[in-house]
């Protein structure tokens, strides 16, 4: 192979690693949490037990995540997050007596991320402000151990996946009138498991209103739209 | 069971017994006029007092006038029951069996009495004379059947005859002549003067159907002991369990795991004396005293009940939570059982209970590494602001019941759904700002001085931070609460504004500043 011998080795094997470890599966018998019905498109399989999730732009997405395991009674926890609002939990279906917060955890983070994640089966979590990769793989590789998942609110360099929210929009509020009823989220998911083509859905909270005829055209009408921002995407 | 015979009852009663407590606890002087006061009325005074003229019931003023050398007192009922306890021990050791009716009168049935120290008269001289050498010297004996009769006995009786005996049969010729005022029932006790009723052989003659159609429930009763059929049986007091554990340490300890360890044993006592009695402690008291005198002292709940680890837990928390080390060593540690259940209440499911040990152990480790209230879990509380509405309980205890009562109702003027995800803690400060540049005000009338534009996360007076267009916007929603407390009174403006990437928030104009209550993020 020529092309390979003349290319500088060292971005070579780091894209070629990067290709193998996207392609395969870190354990052979991979479990998967169930999912909320809506969250579907972008998990297909569900939430992997012991893979860390980055979710960068909305907690409500990270608390929708949750929703799922909760209701089938799976301890859940909540980490470094001072301002978290349990309504919205309760609103989202997650049972606030298996929710256990961990508001601040000062400078002991990833100690109190790994004994969380030892005992309960879904922590979301705010990152910290300085990670050093060395100790995220140290987590990742607990969480792969227990079987647990990490949903990471932010950048998170050991992510196996990432869901960003790319647009956000509000119903129901005018000018000097109305409330906030309805909100729309355009959020792509890409990683590892199934995942590493990138993935675009529409999701609408609050979710329980969405009958099943409901999903199916919003579906079609989110089809529709992940083909044309395909074909702008190509455009730009 | 008013057709029980009346029991035969021995009555001791104490005369002036809240004087005699609050001077023996020195309180009071011993030789001078005194009075205790409750609500500004005398409640008791000393014979030097009632000397002069004071009473029962007399206005503080009043009595002050006829006896100006008085000293007076707050009454305290916790000095009277506390004063009598060693009473009711020394009668208990004479005639089993006693019943304490209130601080200064306890009963104990005659029969046993009689027939061990060979006659009623001989077991009250018996009784006298035990409590002779207490702070009870002056105590009086009533003998009669039923503890009613008995103890209007001890009432007529005098310092040289210190016994009234009433001979079985003759308790209602006894009650007979008696005023009225007797009974002690100050709603149906004027009523029965009106009616003619002057004496209790007045009012027991009245027919006791008629009393009962007339009176009810209470009136037939006090119609009964005025008859001499007073149906009370004397109920021995049962004593109860000490479950407390005070370890003293000696000398001082001046660390928390010193503490801990040397707690352990009289934990695991604690926790094993209340299984031992079939209870299980669903809250407990510690009370730290360190060894300058300063007391720390708190109430710990758990949600199903206290091993021993966890008691000893509740200890290491509380010795921590006094500012990280303690201030000077500790020398005493008390736990007490707060509050106690049946164990049948508390039997473990075939399968166990929830939460699992594993995550209670896991969770634990948590609390013992950030402290005991760095993990939560939130129950919904009640409430307009979104803060309210959080009500944050630490791992291991019991949620207030405040916040179920609070959560359960209505809230008119809350926030319509959904809900935001993110709720600040404390509200901050922003600036919502018009087209042109200038603070949005809201007037008197609720109309807004133009239409929000800009959604600015500086303060006012700096300039820099971030600067969002607001497109969609909604208000103000007033919301005005608790007017009458000064400490929690509101009068705020809400609005919902949508910025340019569409995110949402929801923010408060209070007092003309801008703050920032959520986040729909």
């Amino acid at each position: 192979m020529p092309t390979l011998a003349t290319a500088s080795p060292t971005p070579l094997r780091e894209e070629l690693q990067a290709r193998i470890r996207s392609m395969q599966a870190t354990r052979l018998d991979e479990r998967a949490l169930p999912t909320l019905p809506a969250l579907q498109q972008l998990l297909p399989g569900g939430l992997r037990q012991g893979y860390a999730y980055s979710v960068t732009g909305s907690t409500t997405l990270a608390l929708a995540l949750l929703a799922a395991p909760s209701a089938q009674g799976a301890w859940c926890g909540v980490l470094g997050m001072p301002d978290f609002g349990p309504e919205a939990a309760t609103r989202l279906g997650i049972d606030l007596e298996r929710l256990v917060l961990v508001p601040a955890p000062g400078n002991q983070w990833l100690t109190v991320a790994a004994a969380m994640t030892d005992v309960l089966g879904v922590v979301i979590a705010r990152a910290p402000s300085r990670v050093v990769p060395a100790e995220t793989s140290r987590l990742g590789a607990r969480l792969r151990q227990r079987g647990s998942t990490l949903v990471v609110l932010g950048e998170w360099p050991g992510a196996d996946a990432t869901l960003t929210v790319v647009g956000s929009s509000w119903l129901g509020l005018g000018t000097g009138y109305g409330y906030l009823s309805t909100r729309r989220l355009e959020v792509e998911a890409s990683g590892r498991g199934g995942m590493h083509r990138p993935r675009r859905a529409r999701l609408t909270f609050p979710l329980e209103e969405w009958s099943t005829s409901a999903l199916q055209e919003a579906n079609a009408a989110e089809t529709r739209a992940t083909e044309t921002h395909a074909v702008d995407d190509r455009a730009g | 069971m008013s057709t029980r015979n009346p029991v035969r009852a021995v009555v001791v009663w104490c005369p002036d017994w809240p004087i005699v407590a609050a001077r023996a606890s020195g309180l009071l002087p011993h030789d001078s006029p005194v009075a205790l006061i409750a609500r500004g009325e005398v409640v008791a005074c000393s014979a030097e007092a009632r000397d002069d003229g004071v009473r029962r019931g007399l206005r503080l003023r009043e009595a002050q006038a006829r006896c100006p050398e008085l000293e007076t007192q707050a009454y305290d009922p916790v000095v009277d029951a506390r004063a009598f306890e060693p009473i009711a021990e020394v009668i208990e050791e004479r005639v089993p069996g006693v019943q304490v009716l209130r601080p200064g009168l306890a009963t104990v049935r005659a029969r046993g009495a009689a027939r061990y120290y060979r006659g009623e008269d001989r077991a009250a001289s018996e009784l006298l004379g035990a409590l002779a050498s207490t702070i009870a010297g002056a105590a009086r004996i009533g003998i009669a059947d039923g503890i009613f009769a008995a103890e209007q006995a001890a009432y007529r009786t005098a310092p040289h005859q210190r016994t009234l005996l009433v001979p079985a049969g003759a308790s209602p010729q006894f009650l007979a002549p008696l005023p009225i005022e007797a009974l002690d029932e100050p709603k149906l006790v004027p009523l029965l003067k009106r009616l003619g009723a002057g004496t209790l052989g007045d009012f027991a003659a009245l027919n006791e159907t008629d009393v009962r159609a007339r009176f009810g429930e209470d009136g037939a009763r006090a119609h009964a002991r005025a008859a001499g059929r007073d149906p009370r049986p004397v109920t021995a007091r049962v004593l109860e369990k000490d479950f407390d554990r005070v370890v003293e340490f000696e000398p001082p300890l001046d660390r928390v795991d010193q503490v801990a360890f040397a707690f352990r044993a009289a934990a695991e006592e604690f926790v094993a004396g209340i299984t031992a009695a079939r209870l299980v402690c669903t809250a407990i008291r510690v009370v730290i005293d360190a060894e300058r005198g300063d007391t720390s002292e708190r109430e710990w709940a758990h949600p199903r009940h206290f091993t021993a680890a966890e008691v000893l837990d509740r200890v290491r928390w509380q010795l921590q939570g006094s500012g990280g080390g303690l201030s000077s060593p500790i020398s005493r540690v008390r736990v007490s059982p707060e509050r106690v259940d049946a164990v049948s209440n508390h039997e473990a499911g075939l399968w166990g209970h929830a939460p699992d040990e594993r995550i209670h152990h896991g969770l634990s480790r948590i609390q013992s590494m950030l402290g005991h209230d760095a993990v939560l879990t939130a129950v919904p509380g009640g409430g307009r602001m979104l803060a309210e509405r959080r009500v944050l309980v630490p791992w291991g205890d019991a949620p207030p019941a405040v916040a179920r009562v609070a959560a359960g109702r209505p809230w008119p003027g809350s926030l319509p759904d959904p809900p935001p995800a993110t709720v600040f803690a404390e509200l901050r400060p922003v600036q919502v700002l018009d087209a042109v540049g200038e603070a949005v005000e809201v007037d008197q009338r609720g109309a807004v001085s133009a239409p929000p534009a800009w959604l600015c996360s500086s303060v006012p007076g700096h300039r820099g931070g971030d600067r969002l267009a607001i497109t969609n916007w909604a208000g103000p929603w007033p919301l005005q609460q608790r007017w009458w407390d000064a400490t929690r009174a509101r009068r705020a403006d809400r609005f919902q504004l949508v910025d340019a990437r569409g995110e949402a928030w929801l923010v408060l104009l209070e007092g003309g500043r801008w703050w920032v209550e959520a986040h729909y993020d």
